[in-house]
């Protein structure tokens, strides 16, 4: 089992998300932005950071990398691939998903630990999750508000393409409190907060109980295991 | 280029024949003995070039040389038992301590003061850059970031443009960076509110193979520039001679402060770990204050060589820049390499990988001097160790404060502040008061907007006493460090203030289960040229200097900030002591809070009387004055091995230091972190220390930290602490857990003083920062 991390100049959570996919018990393979060669890798991780700069929209310089034709490409023909924070943001540029991420409602970049619940668990990356269990894993990010047009909010939640929504607190804006999303074919999935940052205990959020113990994230590198291996 | 500006150009040969030419050595800030004693060096008149070169470097903030004196004492006073982790001491970008495993850690901490104060953003941003290509260039990986903030009054309606321009500055450039911001200071105090305090601190991890130091010793090899190009950004003092040499056709008004680019900082930051790792560069340097001068001299003059270098060779953002102003730009994200001939094919190889842009200047020469040429026409030919290292030393004045005798007179128990010992509804107030003030409230409004998670290895963070890393995945080897300063106590007495500090970041360390190791700083103060402020610097560095060798622990590197004032007014004098301890695995971390219910809590070390300085004589009476707290380094270690041991047996659940706001702070937060309730008893505290009850609450006491202990392992921690004399007090147990976000349920009790609904401690505690600045 390969999964591929990309590295794109500015990405910063590629040696977490590296990390993930190792703990999972998959072999990592570094995919480079100037490289479209995706070196036969069972599924792929776009992880968060701030690609080439993200001085123009989030996302949108690097949704035109070579890698990322190549990733899109592949994905229509169903590879697995899931986008984290900066990685969701080149998904939604590169039209994976639909709708646009704006500047979080307060104005402030904003890190912390954050509930959801999994709406949707017939996907490559959470079919290891009860429908509608509640998750913590942290969130952090300056452009992470969801919009969309009326119209494709209304297709998203009646085709139930919603995967992730924010409980207790909407950190950032986003409309319906979406917090992430699947595609129709399911094997694409793209979501603000990050997995990777609780995969491993003692590094993770803290837990009612324990501190820096929360490893709900481990569950979507678990699921894109089951969904290779199975199809 | 302009041949009418060549024709212009002060070259040495000009200069050579226009001895007495008028030059603006006073504008760029030399005195009359510095600008002869350059000419004294040359054997002639300096060009404008070297002019620019020796003022920015024989500058205070290049030179140290009002400090220089008195920060020798920290070489000195040190045993070689403190030497022994040390692989790089003073004096390079910074100190180099081995922690085991063929691992070793640097870190530093550096000032921003100024310019964040004239542009908080930028000021703030280019701070943690700098910092950050400092660890980069010992050739470490940087790891994390820490950030040491004093604001002006809260209630001052300038302080709001600092605070938000200084968080998102940081926010912007150390998220971009994607390295975990784990912790750091915010104080509020009307005495910084013309000059605020904007210090950053970074650690960077190595192996002790990967150390690179900051020379160019071979001759033959090439002396590369890469990174941002050079821009007309961070030119102070270089204008007077822009205008001077030039005619008013160029930009004449220079931006003081610089402008960072984090996304080329962190691009620059992977391109040079690959550089290291192919070991293709011999020598590097970041350029941050002074720029190409100071970056070309220091690497010459460590290397003990020389070198010749091209100026017009520089890629530039902007054509019309002069070569005085290239020597001087500050410029963010940029850095010298030192690459053997055979390399450039690799170096070259690497950097276009990384996009990054490059410019061969010149080479290392076989020869003490510095040449500089500008078109083919030399323009700076100098002795390198002359520019970099044999600046100017002062001896300035010193002077005991005419006004500090009062200042000690005027203690809490002379003035008689009230006390509400008797009356336990307005203890209670009062309690609510200190904790919900704005610097002992919750700073979550500040440190939630930086990025503590990224890297996976963050194993504390703020808000517990320290912050901690790992460095080894393999083992769980990591570091922990802590930043403190307290400027109330060090303006009433800066040798004991220093050391106050010193105590507080170590006990902080001790108390999150790591063995301190090394120690940092950032001294910041009023004008040297002020007898009293240099009196308050020589005093703070010698308490510090005096802690360390008591608590035998080695200081590897700092900085000093002067010229923090508004007009003839100092701000209180500032030394901010970073401790950095080693954990053999992270996993074995203390909590800074209670987690389960039924623990017996102990508080360590004893109370005394000591409100002079306090949060409480500061949030309930206004009043500054007295004595601070004493401080007993022999107990402070003993504390620490405690701790130490108590950890590595697993019998402490959780530890917290006791510090501003005293015991109800820390009883409090301890609460708070997880939401588990207590109750608190006091009068056994009261009893054996001979301490009223409000002095039990607020005292600012060191040598304390308050413990849970699993009722299992009572018997054993107690007698550890018999064992090893550290004074132990059984004061209360922990209670229900709250449950949800209201905490229902969970309440601190403190007997003869009030039952708290922790909920509604919280509330006030967290409401104070974010409805002042939100």
């Amino acid at each position: 089992m390969k999964i591929g991390v990309v590295t794109f100049p500015g990405t910063l959570d590629d040696r977490d998300a590296a990390r993930a996919v190792r703990l999972a018990g998959a072999e990592v393979v570094p995919l480079w932005h100037a490289d479209a060669n995706l070196h036969k890798v069972d599924a792929v991780v776009l992880p968060g950071g701030f690609s080439y700069g993200d001085y123009l929209r989030c996302g949108a310089i690097a949704a035109q990398a070579p890698v990322t034709q190549a990733i899109v490409k592949a994905a229509e023909g169903g590879l697995p691939v899931l986008g984290i924070c900066n990685g969701f943001q080149v998904l939604v540029e590169s039209h994976l998903l639909p709708g646009g991420l704006i500047r979080n409602e307060n104005q402030h970049f904003i890190c912390r630990d954050q509930k959801l619940r999994v709406e949707n668990v017939d996907t490559a990356w959470t079919n290891a999750f009860e429908l509608n269990q509640e998750i913590t894993i942290p969130l952090k990010n300056g452009e992470g508000g969801y919009i969309a047009d009326a119209e494709t909010l209304k297709r998203l939640e009646g085709e139930g393409l919603v995967a992730f929504r924010y409980l207790e607190v909407n950190p950032n804006g986003s409309m319906n409190d979406i917090a992430g999303l699947r595609n129709e074919r399911g094997n694409v999935v793209g979501l603000m907060p990050h997995p990777e940052h609780a995969v491993e205990a003692g590094f993770g959020p803290d837990t009612f109980g324990t501190m820096r113990s929360g490893v709900d994230g481990a569950k979507f590198f678990e699921s894109v295991i089951k969904a290779v291996v199975n199809a | 280029m302009n041949p009418a500006s060549l024709a212009n150009l002060d070259t040495v040969a000009v200069a050579a024949t226009t001895p007495d030419k008028a030059q603006p050595w006073k504008e760029l800030g030399l005195k009359e003995d510095e600008y002869n004693q350059i000419k004294d060096i040359l054997g002639r008149r300096p060009t404008s070039s070297e002019l620019a070169m020796y003022s920015v470097m024989w500058s205070e903030h290049c030179s140290y040389k009002s400090s220089k004196i008195y920060l020798r004492q920290f070489g000195e006073k040190v045993t070689d038992e403190m030497k022994k982790h040390l692989m790089v001491g003073m004096g390079e970008n910074a100190g180099v301590v081995d922690i085991g495993e063929g691992w070793a850690v640097t870190f530093k901490v550096e000032s921003h003061n100024h310019p964040s104060y004239i542009e908080p953003f930028q000021g703030a941003a280019t701070g943690v850059g700098g910092i950050v290509r400092d660890i980069l260039t010992m050739g470490a990986r940087p790891i994390a970031v820490m950030d040491q903030l004093r604001f002006g009054a809260v209630e001052n309606p300038d302080t709001a443009r600092v605070v938000h321009g200084v968080t998102s500055g940081i926010s912007f450039y150390g998220n971009c960076l994607g390295l975990p911001n784990i912790g750091g200071e915010t104080v509020f105090d009307k005495v910084y509110q013309g000059n605020p305090l904007v210090n950053a601190l970074s650690v960077g991890a190595l192996r002790h193979e990967d150390l690179k130091l900051a020379k160019a010793s071979n001759p033959g090899d090439l002396v590369i520039l890469f990174g941002a190009r050079t821009g007309a950004d961070g030119i102070g003092g270089v204008s007077v001679l822009a205008s001077e040499t030039f005619d008013s056709t160029g930009p004449a008004k220079r931006p003081a402060v610089q402008v960072g680019d984090p996304f080329a900082e962190k691009v620059l930051i992977e391109c040079c770990l690959e550089l290291y790792h192919a070991g293709v560069v011999a020598g590097i340097q970041d350029l941050g204050g002074a720029g190409i001068s100071c970056a070309t001299s220091e690497l010459a003059s460590n290397g003990g060589a020389g070198m010749r270098v091209d100026l017009d060779k520089v890629l530039k953002r902007d054509e019309s820049l002069t070569p005085e102003e290239i020597l001087m730009s500050e410029s963010q994200e940029r850095m010298m390499g030192i690459v053997p001939k055979k390399d450039l094919k690799a170096f070259i190889a690497l950097v276009e990988k990384w996009e990054v842009e490059y410019s061969i200047l010149g080479e290392v020469i076989n020869e003490d001097r510095l040449y500089i040429n500008w078109h083919g026409q030399e323009i700076v030919n100098v002795p390198p160790r002359t520019v970099a290292h044999d600046g100017p030393v002062y001896h300035r004045p010193v002077a005991y404060p005419t006004w500090i005798d009062a200042l000690n007179g005027d203690s809490v128990a002379n003035r008689g502040l009230a006390r509400a010992n008797d009356n336990a509804t307005e203890l209670a107030a009062q309690l609510v008061q200190v904790v919900s003030s704005p610097n002992q409230a919750d700073k979550s409004w500040i440190t939630d907007q930086y990025d503590h998670y990224v890297g996976g290895n963050t194993a504390l963070a703020q808000p517990d006493d320290s912050g901690m890393v790992r460095v080894s995945e393999e083992t769980g080897l990591g570091v922990a460090i802590a930043t403190d300063a307290n400027g109330r106590f060090c303006q009433l007495d800066p040798y004991q203030g220093a050391k106050l500090a010193l105590a507080e970041a170590y006990r902080n360390v001790a108390a999150s289960g790591a063995s301190p190791m090394a120690v940092t700083n950032c001294l910041n103060f009023g004008s040297p040229e002020n007898p009293e402020v240099m009196w308050q610097f020589q005093q703070a560095t010698a308490g510090l200097a005096d802690g360390c060798l008591e608590l035998g622990i080695p200081v590897t590197g700092g900085n000093v900030s002067f010229y923090n004032q508004t007009g003839d007014v100092a701000i209180h004098p500032t030394p901010v002591v970073g401790v950095l301890g080693v954990i053999d695995d992270v996993a074995r971390r203390i909590p800074s809070g209670w987690q389960d219910e039924g623990h017996n809590i102990y508080l360590l070390g004893e109370t005394r009387d000591e409100l002079d300085g306090s949060a409480w004589a500061g949030v309930i009476h206004d009043h500054l004055g007295g004595k601070p707290p004493v401080v007993s380094l022999a107990g402070e270690k003993a504390l620490a091995e405690l701790l130490h041991g108590a950890s590595l047996q697993g019998l402490v659940a959780s530890a917290h230091d006791l510090s501003d706001g005293g015991l109800a702070q820390a009883v409090v937060e301890s609460s708070l972190r997880f939401g588990v309730g207590a109750r608190v008893w006091l009068g056994e505290i009261m009893e054996r220390d001979g301490v009223d009850l409000t002095a039990a609450l607020f005292s600012e006491s060191t040598g304390r930290v308050l413990v849970s202990v699993g009722r299992e392992d009572d018997v054993k921690f107690v007698g550890l602490c018999e064992a090893r004399g550290v004074p132990v007090l059984r004061i209360g147990v922990t209670d229900v857990k709250g449950v949800g976000a209201s905490l229902d349920g969970a309440v601190v009790a403190i007997k003869d003083v009030a039952d708290f609904n922790l909920a509604d401690l919280r509330d006030g505690w967290k409401a104070t920062i974010p409805d002042l600045f939100g």
